[in-house]
C-alpha cells in the first residue's frame, strides 16, 4: 500500500478515526507520519490531516474558487489547501461557505456553545434574547394571538432600546 | 536563569501524586486562543510575529499564576533545552522547531505552560499529576479569564474562539490524559478498547514511539471535536470514558494474574533482570521494560520500592534528559552505555521481584 501523502513510500502507519459519524482512514509512511506530527503530544487529529489532503477541495468548489482571497490578510483558498490552516480570524468570514461543510464533518455542531469572553457575554445574551422574542412574535402573529403579539412588540422595543442590559423580570410568570 | 536549573528536578517530578496515578500518569487541558485582527502565526510576517510575542509575553508573565516563571524566546533556547521541554510534555515538537517570534512562559511547578506563536498565538495548558481533568480545566479557565482582560481575543458569537486550524475552532479546548495500560496490552485487549473509545469521538494513540507503536504502554486519550459542545460536557465525557478505561485496565491485570500468573511474573522478572544487569540499552527497550517494572510495583512485587523511582528513570533516560546530565557529545552507542549505567545504578536498592502470595489455585 502506498503512502497517501507522498504517494511514494510504502504506508506503514494506518490510522482510523471516527469524526462525527464518519469513519476516516489514512495510510502513511513513517516519514510523512512524523512530518504530520502523528506522534505529537499536543493532540493530533486525523481531521487535521484530511484537511491537508482532499477535504479542502470542498472549499475550492464553493463560491470564488481557488482565487478567493481574504481582504484582511491576503490568504487564498489555494493557501488553505496547501497548509490546512487559515490566515487570520477574518478568513472565517471570507471562506465561510466552504468551511461550513468541513465543520459539519469535523465537529459535533456548527454553532459554538461554551465559554465566551466576559466582555461579549452580555452582548450575546442580549442578541439571543431579542432573537427568541422575535421568534415568539412571529408565532403569535401566525396563530393570530394579537394580544400576545402586542405585548411581545412592547417587550422587543424595551429590550432593543437598552442594549446590554439584563432582561427585566418577566411580568407574567403565571402562564 | 538557565532552563534546566529552573525545571523541577526529575526525582521531584516523579514523586508528584494524584488520584488514580497507578494508571493515569497526568491530566492536561489545553486552550487555543488568538488575538483579534492579527494574522495567525503560520501566515504572519516575522515582524508581526515578533510584535505579537511582545504583546502576549508580558501579559502572560504578569498573571498571578506566573509570578515565579521562566519566560524565553525560542531562538534563545538550544536544541537540547527545547527537546527537554518536549520530553516533559510542556511544548509540542512543532513548537520546538520554532525560532524568532515564538516563545514560552512556564511556571515554577510546571503546572502552567503557555506556548506563544505555535500554531495559534496562544496555546496555554494546565498539566496535573493523576486523574484531575476537572481541576485542570478550572485552573486553565481561570487563567484564560484573567488573560482575556488584557488581550483582545479573536472570537465570533457563532463560531467561538477562532483558531488557525478549523479542527480547534469553538472552544479551542483539548482535554487529554496520559495512561499507563500494560494490563490491556499484555492481555491483548488494547485494540478493541481503542476502537470503542474512538467510536465515542475521542482519539487514542501511543504517546512515545513512531506511528502506531506505544512505547512503555503509555497512551493518550483526548477529545477531537471542539465546536458544538461546551467545555464541561467535553470534560465530563472524557471523565466517563477514562473511568471505564481504568476499570478495564484493573480488570485486565486481575485476569492476567488469575489466568496467566507465570506469564506475568516471567515478563516482570525478565524486565528486572535486564534493567538491573544490562551494560547497553536503547531508550526504546528501557521504556518498554520500565513499564513492566511499574506494573510489578503496582502488583506489589517490589516491597519497599517506590513507583517514583521508575517514573524518574522513565524521564531521565529519555535522549535529551540523558544528554543534559552527561554530555551532548555522545553518539547513540555511547548513550546506550551510559543509559544502562544509570539504570543499574538507580536499581541498586531495588530488591529482586517477589511473589507476594502464591497464586490461588485455578478454579477447576
Ligand atoms: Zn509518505
Ligand atoms: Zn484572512
Amino acid at each position: 500500500m502506498q503512502c497517501s501523502i507522498c504517494k511514494e513510500k510504502p504506508a506503514t502507519v494506518h490510522l482510523t478515526q471516527i469524526v462525527g459519524d464518519k469513519m476516516q482512514k489514512l495510510d502513511l509512511c513513517e516519514d510523512c507520519a512524523k512530518a504530520k506530527g502523528v506522534n505529537d503530544p499536543a493532540g493530533f487529529a486525523l481531521a487535521d490531516l484530511m484537511l491537508g489532503l482532499g477535504a479542502a477541495q470542498e472549499i475550492e468548489q464553493s463560491a470564488g474558487g481557488a482565487e478567493l482571497k481574504c481582504p484582511h490578510c491576503g490568504f487564498t483558498q489555494a493557501d488553505f489547501k496547501k497548509s490546512g490552516r487559515l490566515g487570520c480570524p477574518d478568513c472565517y468570514k471570507t471562506f465561510a461557505e466552504g468551511l461550513g461543510v468541513l465543520l459539519k464533518t469535523m465537529h459535533k455542531g456548527t454553532r459554538h456553545v461554551g465559554k465566551s469572553p466576559a466582555s461579549l457575554r452580555l452582548n450575546r445574551e442580549h442578541t439571543d434574547r431579542l432573537k427568541s422574542l422575535q421568534n415568539k412574535l412571529a408565532q403569535a402573529v401566525a396563530s393570530e394571538n394579537f394580544e400576545e403579539a402586542a405585548r411581545l412588540r412592547d417587550e422587543i422595543k424595551q429590550v432593543s432600546d437598552r442594549p446590554g442590559e439584563r432582561p427585566a423580570q418577566p411580568k407574567n410568570l403565571a402562564r | 536563569m538557565k532552563l534546566y536549573d529552573f525545571l523541577v528536578p526529575p526525582g521531584q517530578t516523579a514523586a508528584r501524586r494524584g488520584p488514580h496515578d497507578r494508571i493515569v500518569m497526568s491530566s492536561r487541558v489545553r486552550l487555543a486562543r488568538n488575538l483579534n485582527s492579527s494574522a495567525f502565526p503560520g501566515w504572519a510576517k516575522k515582524n508581526d510575529r515578533v510584535k505579537i510575542f511582545e504583546t502576549v509575553r508580558p501579559a502572560v508573565a504578569a498573571l498571578p499564576e506566573m509570578q515565579d516563571s521562566f519566560s524565553e524566546a525560542m531562538d534563545n533556547l538550544g536544541p537540547l533545552d527545547k527537546q527537554i521541554l518536549v520530553e516533559r510534555h510542556l511544548i509540542s515538537r512543532e513548537h520546538a522547531a520554532k525560532g524568532s517570534g515564538s516563545g514560552l512562559v512556564l511556571n515554577r511547578t510546571e503546572t502552567f505552560c503557555v506556548m506563544i506563536n505555535e500554531e495559534d498565538h496562544l496555546r496555554m495548558q494546565a498539566l496535573l499529576p493523576g486523574l484531575q481533568l476537572r481541576q485542570a480545566w478550572t485552573a486553565i479557565d481561570n487563567f484564560d479569564s484573567a488573560l482575556e482582560k488584557k488581550l483582545n481575543y479573536a472570537f465570533d458569537s457563532e463560531l467561538g474562539y477562532l483558531t488557525a486550524c478549523p479542527t480547534n475552532l469553538g472552544t479551542g479546548i483539548r482535554v487529554s490524559a496520559m495512561l499507563h495500560l500494560p494490563g490491556l496490552v499484555l492481555g491483548e485487549q488494547i485494540n478493541p478498547i481503542i476502537q470503542s473509545v474512538n467510536k465515542l469521538g475521542l482519539a487514542v494513540r501511543g504517546l512515545y514511539g513512531e506511528g502506531t507503536e506505544a512505547l512503555g504502554n503509555v497512551f493518550q486519550v483526548s477529545n477531537q471535536m471542539t465546536l458544538g459542545e461546551n467545555e464541561e460536557a467535553i470534560v465530563e465525557r472524557l471523565e466517563k470514558v477514562l473511568s471505564q478505561v481504568i476499570e478495564h485496565e484493573e480488570n485486565a491485570r486481575l485476569t492476567l494474574i488469575e489466568k496467566k500468573p507465570k506469564t506475568v511474573y516471567n515478563h516482570i522478572g525478565r524486565a528486572y533482570g535486564i534493567l538491573a544487569n544490562a551494560h547497553s540499552i536503547s531508550s526504546k527497550e528501557t521504556m518498554n521494560l520500565l513499564s513492566l517494572l511499574r506494573l510489578g510495583l503496582d502488583l506489589e512485587m517490589f516491597p519497599g520500592a517506590d513507583r517514583s523511582a521508575v517514573d524518574e528513570l522513565f524521564l531521565i533516560t529519555q535522549p535529551a534528559h540523558l544528554q543534559k546530565q552527561l554530555s551532548d557529545k555522545l553518539s547513540a552507542e555511547e548513550r546506550d552505555l551510559v543509559r544502562a549505567d544509570m539504570v543499574r545504578d538507580h536499581l541498586k536498592n531495588f530488591g529482586r521481584p517477589v511473589i507476594k502470595s502464591p497464586p490461588p489455585p485455578a478454579a477447576n
